[in-house]
């Protein structure tokens, strides 16, 4: 459905961010994509749906295809009727419009009546505590309501590939499960998802395929529950020393700073 | 207890008379506001900026409708025998189409390319804008003295004493189809867009909306705004046609702009009302306090508002705190 070869991405011209990264997301399958802050998951997810420009980034190299169709270039509302939609890191609600009028914003591409109206009924169905709130300002919201809305924003879409950018980001323990179920529940409705995350326990739990990126690069991939295994994924992205104890996130700088010593 | 209503205590039928008349006035006036801070609001809510080239708008609409129904009387001169109002209000429209048409060109060729560049400069640009269109159209076409030559004229209607020149009940109608026509469609598909592009570009875009076709959508309303300010601006009885005067008119709706709030529509309709009426009482009230005062004291008592509104609720009766990032 969608694989990215080689793709290398430089902001201003200058900062090389992405040094030739893979990924491939099977048709109707959950795909993990885990690293530490600033690893360039959010540029990845930027590069594949062509919201790079605005922040002065560009693909120098590789490829995208969707479907087959190189869309390495193509313009981003084109990329949104081909069927990927995304839920942008930071929730990104329209906090002054109502829940509706978000949802008729995630609908603009779709211009059948009747097939806004379908997808509208089926987020309510799986959202209903914003069938409650539909007029209520989106600003006003609560942290995990405004998750599922910008969520269900995306449904509106009717995707084929679901791309989540740190869904899981500033929620509840009990809100993340959430998150992850609904995740689930779409999967199984035949979208395919791209899920960026840092919380690696709950993406691991529910993909396919893991893949670890770090720097610019991905460093491991594979079968999620050798991944979860892994003593250096448990150490690094689960945040657990072979102990079980929590670490640090100074621990964590450290040793990204280590690294980069020994690179 | 102000003066004014001090006045209407007293109740007798030529105070009445006098408080209604000063209301049409005001409403007359504050119509005229609220469609000129309408614009300014489009413009503000979609790139931050200032429009200072509305000015140059709302002279060109008129500017066009001059042209559209006296020069070429269009659609007048095919429809020999068709009343007076409906050629000339069909001209109308077409020479407002045509300022929103040149709306939809200047984004597409100064303030497109401006996109990501820092505010400051974009509002310079505007200004720039501003000069530019009203010294071209100035030199070319002759801006000054040109009568839109409406078939209402100086004609006027009476309510007991109250008198209403047939062009202010045009313009009223004008004016709440015009507010009824946005609400509409800022409900639309396109107009949820256009507000979701003002809010957060990269979110609207991330929803397939193509934001460089809101932003020129965005100008072409404002233009059939100005047009639409511009006509009422150019006729009975504030004045006998367009002018190089008509494009400073436009600066007067900041009071508007300021109370109702930058950022809010219905603010621009409410502050444009508010300090219609303000200015309106105070050229009939305030006039005992002229020795106090001055004269003409209600030509500047919507900047005084707007600096009361600054100090105590910077950010209008209307307007958004803070509510964006949150
Ligand atoms: N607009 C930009 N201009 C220059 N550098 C940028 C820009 N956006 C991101 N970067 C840099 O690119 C690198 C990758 O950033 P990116 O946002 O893709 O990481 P991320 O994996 O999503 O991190 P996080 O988990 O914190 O969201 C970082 O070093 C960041 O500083
Ligand atoms: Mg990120």
């Amino acid at each position: 459905m969608l694989s990215v070869e080689n793709l290398e991405v430089v902001y201003n011209d200058v900062v090389l961010v992405l040094r030739g990264i893979s990924i491939e997301v099977p048709d109707g399958k959950i795909v993990a994509l885990l690293g530490a802050n600033g690893a360039g998951k959010t540029t990845t997810l930027r590069a594949i749906t062509g919201l790079l420009d605005i922040h002065e980034g560009d693909v120098t190299k590789g490829e995208i295809h969707f479907n087959g169709v190189d869309i390495t270039e193509e313009d981003p509302s084109k990329r949104v009727i081909r069927g990927i939609s995304q839920v942008m890191e930071g929730r990104r609600v329209l906090a002054e419009l109502t829940v509706d009028d978000n949802l008729k914003a995630g609908a603009y591409i779709n211009r059948s009546a009747s097939k806004v109206k379908a997808s509208y009924g089926r987020v309510m169905t799986m959202f209903p505590r914003l069938a409650d709130r539909k007029t209520a300002t989106a600003g006003y919201l609560s942290g995990g309501e405004q998750q599922m809305l910008v969520i269900g924003r995306a449904l509106m879409q009717d995707p084929k590939l679901l791309i989540l950018d740190e869904p899981s980001l500033g929620l509840a323990p009990l809100l993340v499960q959430e998150v992850r179920d609904v995740i689930v529940d779409i999967n199984s409705q035949g979208v395919s998802v791209l899920l960026i995350e840092q919380n690696a326990n709950m993406a691991l739990t529910i993909a396919d395929h893991g893949y670890i990126m770090e720097n610019g690069k991905m460093v491991m991939d594979g079968d999620p529950a050798r991944l979860l295994k892994d003593e250096d994924v448990k150490e690094f992205y689960l945040g657990l020393h072979a102990t079980g104890e929590q670490k640090s996130f100074r621990d964590v700088k450290h040793y990204k700073r280590r690294k980069r010593w020994l690179s | 207890m102000t003066p004014g209503l001090l006045i209407l205590a007293q109740a007798d039928a030529s105070s009445v008379d006098r408080f209604l008349q000063m209301l049409v006035n005001g409403l007359a006036v504050g119509t005229v506001y609220a469609l000129l801070a309408m614009g300014f609001v489009i413009i503000f809510k979609a790139t931050q900026v200032l429009n200072f080239a509305h000015g140059a708008l709302v002279a060109i609409g008129a500017f066009l409708v001059a042209i559209v129904a006296v020069d070429l009387d269009i659609p007048g001169r095919w429809m020999p025998g068709a009343a007076e109002w409906l050629t000339w209000s069909l001209a109308a429209v077409v020479g407002v189409v045509l300022g929103g048409m040149l709306g939809l060109l200047l984004e597409r060729l100064f303030i497109r390319p401006m996109v990501g560049e820092p505010l400051f400069q974009v509002a310079i640009l505007t200004v720039g804008l501003d000069i530019v269109l009203r010294t071209v159209v100035d030199d070319i076409a002759g801006l000054d003295g040109r009568p839109l030559a409406d078939p209402w004229g100086i004609s006027t209607a009476t309510f007991g004493n109250v008198i209403i020149p047939h062009t202010q009940l045009v313009q009223f109608g004008v004016t709440a189809f015009t507010v009824a026509a946005l609400a509409v469609f800022f409900r639309s598909r396109t107009g949820v867009a256009m507000r979701a592009t003002a809010f957060d570009q990269e979110a609207a875009r991330a929803q397939g909306i193509k934001v460089g076709r809101i932003f020129g959508l965005s100008w072409f309303l404002v233009a059939l705004l100005a047009g639409i300010a511009g006509i009422f601006v150019s006729i009975f009885p504030r004045a006998a046609g367009v002018s190089s005067a008509t494009a400073f008119v436009a600066f007067r709706a900041f009071p508007a702009i300021i109370l109702g709030g930058l950022d809010s529509v219905v603010g621009a309709v409410v502050g444009g009302l508010i300090i219609g009426i303000a200015e309106s009482s105070a050229s009939v009230y305030l006039v005992e306090f002229d020795n106090i005062l001055g004269t003409g004291f209600s030509a500047i008592i919507g900047y005084v508002i707007m600096m009361i509104v600054l100090l105590v609720r910077p950010y209008g009766l209307f307007g958004t705190e803070e509510i964006r990032r949150v």
